[in-house]
């Protein structure tokens, strides 16, 4: 019991370092500002609108924008905001999702490739090799036509194209830690293997990934809404931001609002992520700091 | 080194053969039936059975299979199309140039501008100089490359009416398709080269080498230069698959008929000879970028050639 209390207190101070000097950086707290409006607004902000989200208005067709419609109005008179702030519900669980899973799913792969070595590793990156031969995007859009539409079909076709990377990067971090000191006090104690390897080995290996999964977050939206441009992953009329796009390009010259504001939503999420990213890295990485 | 390269081109052709499976196994999965789609819903079902005979979707996974790995690697017959009865080399073979211009000239773009900001701000570094560049590609790298292009086609060609917005015919219609392409790459470019010379800069070799009185033009091209580099390969390269992969998008937004456009026709008509033949492209430029990456590194890197004649012999 002691030791579990002790742990915790230890791992809730090392937290709280590590978000002071998150905070330090300008670019990390500008990020955090942002990403902190975005999923206000995308989830509370659908409760405050008047309009529904594929509430269809013919009176309204193109509507530019004005007081009653913020950012106007799509081809069928639906509110681009309220679909925006809809979408943005979509974009956010799905790259955290994506990145969670993905980040997951390579930390236990490069684990076991990089400690265990061997056969298992071999096969494992072998694996890996084959994997990434193939471009994480075709991946997605190859995955996507077999699974068809869907938000489980997207999150896993995004998922499938973003684990490749991680792999490498952990089991090369696992590496460079294995010969260290500290594994070998654990395994001359007797350790087992996979204590070693979640309770000695993981908590060290675990941040670069972190750094990797918070830019794969913001890489996960921009594929998500190139996805739903095409034609594949989130279909309409879900309001998905890379759909509302896709909506609204044939009336690029005539009605350019309707595909202007989709696109800055995908920016500012994104670029909120990667601002957090970046200040991640700096607070983790002590070597990039001045 | 010659042993080096012989081993990876082994390696990396096993690579394809493992990716030709991946990819036919993923189009035999895809939801729907190929004959219905190209003789529409009214088909009757004897017609439907003489067309699925035609296409060799009727016979077991294993065979059809083992009968495209056959082709692919060993006739190098990557098929016909099954809705225009066309041999897929042909169509690949018009449209390949047009995604290489646009792919290589990104490349390019990216590579020269990416590295020589990066470099500037690293001397600037603390600097508005570097402070504004580093915004700059902050922006750029989350920015969607798609809506940019939407952006500049409304600009350009909408409001400007200096470039035609779709389509090819002219150098004229190349040059946002490049833009639009190489901007996420520059910026990519940009930070891997800032970070990339500050370290180099700071490194202990860099102090040692000038300890010791070395030249400074030497310290700078045998020390830091080659060490700056690497990181410098992995974003070129990297930046080259992501533009050649990411084409499908960017050839949409354009309609510019070019191998991602192809690949989506191929997806949309469940026409699985194109979509198998633009992908194996897609997996054979990426393993080449990759191999010829690897030999940049070999060659600019004592360590990794030296591990290797150590392990090989």
């Amino acid at each position: 019991m002691l030791n579990v209390k002790r742990e915790n207190q230890l791992k809730s101070s090392l937290f709280g370092d590590f978000l002071e000097r998150l905070m330090k950086t300008a670019a990390a707290k500008i990020g955090v500002v942002l990403l902190v409006f975005m999923v206000l607004v995308c989830f509370v902000g659908p409760l405050l609108s008047p309009y529904e989200k594929n509430g269809i208005d013919l009176t309204n067709m193109y509507a530019k924008p004005s007081a009653d419609h913020l950012f106007g109005c799509d081809a069928m008179g639906r509110d681009i905001l309220t679909r925006l702030l809809y979408g943005g519900q979509y974009s956010l669980i799905l790259g955290l999702t994506t990145a969670v899973v993905s980040s997951l799913i390579s930390i236990l792969m490069g684990c076991i490739a990089g400690y265990f070595g061997g056969v298992t590793e071999t096969l494992i990156m072998r694996f890996i090799d084959v994997w990434s031969a193939l471009p994480g995007i075709l991946l997605a859009i190859m995955v996507s036509a077999v699974m068809g539409a869907g938000f489980f079909a997207t999150v896993f076709a995004l998922t499938i194209g973003a684990i490749a990377g991680g792999v490498r990067m952990t089991r090369g971090q696992v590496l460079a830690e294995r010969k260290k000191e500290y594994i070998e006090a654990a395994e001359s104690i007797n350790c087992s293997k996979l204590s070693i390897m979640f309770k000695h080995l993981l908590p060290n290996v675990v941040q670069p990934m972190i750094i990797i999964a918070t830019m794969n977050i913001g890489a996960t939206i921009m594929m998500a809404a190139g996805l739903s441009y095409i034609g594949l992953g989130i279909q309409p009329p879900t309001p998905e931001w890379g759909a509302m796009l896709a909506d609204g390009r044939s009336y690029i010259r005539l009605y350019p609002h309707i595909i202007t504001f989709p696109g800055i939503a995908i920016a500012i999420t994104v670029l909120a992520v990667n601002l957090i990213g970046d200040g991640l890295r700096d607070a983790l990485d002590p070597k990039l700091r001045d | 080194m010659g042993r080096y390269i012989l081993n990876r081109i082994i390696w990396m052709i096993l690579i394809l053969i493992a990716a030709a499976f991946v990819i036919f196994t993923l189009m035999y999965l895809v939801p729907g039936d190929p004959a219905k789609s190209l003789l529409g819903p009214d088909a009757s079902y004897e017609v439907l059975e003489i067309k699925r005979h035609e296409l060799g979707i009727d016979r077991p996974y294993i065979v059809q299979l083992g009968d495209f790995l056959y082709k692919t690697f060993i006739r190098f017959d990557l098929g016909t199309s099954w809705k225009f009865g066309t041999p897929v080399v042909e169509d690949m073979a018009e449209r390949l140039p047009r995604t290489l211009i646009i792919g290589v000239s990104a490349l390019v773009l990216s590579a020269v501008l990416g590295t020589v900001l990066g470099i500037f701000a690293a001397i600037n570094k603390g600097r508005w100089q570097d402070s504004t560049t580093m915004v700059l590609a902050m922006v750029l790298i989350s920015v969607p490359d798609f809506w940019l292009a939407l952006m500049f086609i409304l600009l350009f060609s909408a409001t400007l009416g200096w470039l035609p917005a779709y389509g090819i015919g002219s150098v004229g219609h190349y040059i946002l398709p490049i833009i639009c392409s190489s901007l996420f790459g520059v910026a990519i470019n940009a930070r891997q080269g800032r970070s990339a010379m500050l370290e180099t800069i700071r490194a202990e070799f860099v102090v040692t080498a000038r300890a010791k009185g070395q030249r400074e033009n030497i310290v700078v091209r045998k020390h830091m230069l080659p060490n700056a580099l690497m990181p410098i390969i992995t974003g070129v390269a990297g930046g080259l698959t992501m533009t050649v992969a990411g084409s499908p998008i960017m050839e949409t937004v354009f309609s510019i008929p070019g191998i991602g456009q192809y690949m989506l026709v191929g997806i949309n008509g469940l026409d699985a000879p194109i979509v198998r033949a633009c992908v194996m492209f897609f997996a054979l430029f990426t393993t080449v970028v990759i191999l010829i990456m690897d030999l940049c590194y070999a060659f600019l890197d004592p360590r990794i050639k030296a591990q290797y004649s150590r392990r090989k012999g």
